[in-house]
């Protein structure tokens, strides 16, 4: 077995954003389920800022995926709340009910 | 050997964890994978050297985003989807292809040039003898002091936001009018009754 390298955390997180972004498309009808796909794809972002901050040995990395998770929290909460605010509305949580717009 | 075992060991589990939250039916279940999924990834960045951010990960996304996803989901009640919308074949062989194309193209371009590690021009060299936590703060709290005070205007922001979206006025609801509380005089307010003897206040 081979050490691990860096190139192993990058497809990971690799494979980790496109099992997120399949989600988002896979599941087009709930909300929740296309949050936490977002959720998934910034985690995989996070996983290749903290990689490369590791073995390139700067420390930049680690600082950026912090505020991606204090931004991903914001995101997280609006979020919800539109969320919450649009099942009140509409007693449904389905993308598809949205569309008032659609002519 | 033991840190291979291990990386392989939770990256397996991540991967297992994020193809739940997509393909299970219940988004409960698909709310649970993802606490999974954070767990797994929190295990990476400790692997890794990177303690403070894997524990801040357990806290931030367990203890509070995913807290709130299953508060949402109890509230909001989303299980009752009926299942008519089923995907085409057409689609979803579509969309698979769609991904593994795009992961192969990554895949591609992250072994054709991870060779080529250029620094950046604010390089911050990670120092062996003090703790992770420590050096965070030592940059976090010079150089990046102004990203990190408009990070916490966006949380503010956040904050503000989903209360703003969520309030709603109810009617009969009590609620301080200092104006009104103010505005009262001595002679609307108070009356000075002299009771008879074995009357009381009629």
């Amino acid at each position: 077995m081979e050490n691990v390298a860096l190139h192993h955390y990058l497809i990971l997180s690799a494979m980790l954003f496109v099992v997120g972004l399949i989600g988002i498309f896979l599941n087009r009808k709930s909300i929740i389920i296309i949050l936490m796909c977002i959720e998934l794809m910034l985690l995989s972002v996070n996983i290749n800022f903290v990689a490369f901050s590791a073995f390139l040995g700067d420390l930049t990395g680690q600082i950026f995926t912090f505020f991606i998770l204090t931004v991903a929290a914001a995101e997280v909460s609006i979020g919800l709340a539109i969320l919450t605010i649009f099942y009140r509305n509409r007693h449904s949580g389905d993308v598809e009910d949205s569309n008032l717009m659609k002519g | 050997m033991i840190a291979d075992i291990l990386f392989f060991m939770f990256a397996s589990i991540l991967l297992a964890g994020s193809l739940g939250v997509v393909l299970s039916k219940n988004p409960m279940y698909s709310v649970l994978f993802l606490v999974l999924s954070f767990f797994n990834a929190a295990g990476l960045f400790l692997l890794i050297g990177a303690e403070f951010l894997g524990l801040l990960l357990m806290m931030v996304y367990v203890g509070a985003i995913a807290v709130m996803f299953l508060f949402v989901l109890m509230t909001v009640d989303m299980t009752q989807q009926d299942d008519d919308g089923k995907r085409s074949p057409l689609f979803v062989t579509l969309v698979l292809v769609t991904g593994g194309v795009l992961l192969f193209e990554i895949i591609i371009s992250i072994l054709a040039g991870v060779a080529s590690n250029t620094r950046l021009s604010e390089f911050v060299a990670t120092q062996s003898d003090v703790q992770n936590i420590v050096q965070l703060g030592q940059v976090l709290f010079t150089n990046y002091v102004y990203p990190f005070i408009a990070v916490s205007m966006i949380l503010l922001v956040g904050m503000v936001g989903a209360i703003v979206l969520t309030h709603r006025k109810r009617e009969g609801a009590l609620k301080q009018d200092i104006s009104e509380q103010i505005g009262r005089t001595r002679e609307e307010s108070i009356e000075i009754v002299t009771p008879s003897l074995g009357k009381g206040i009629s």
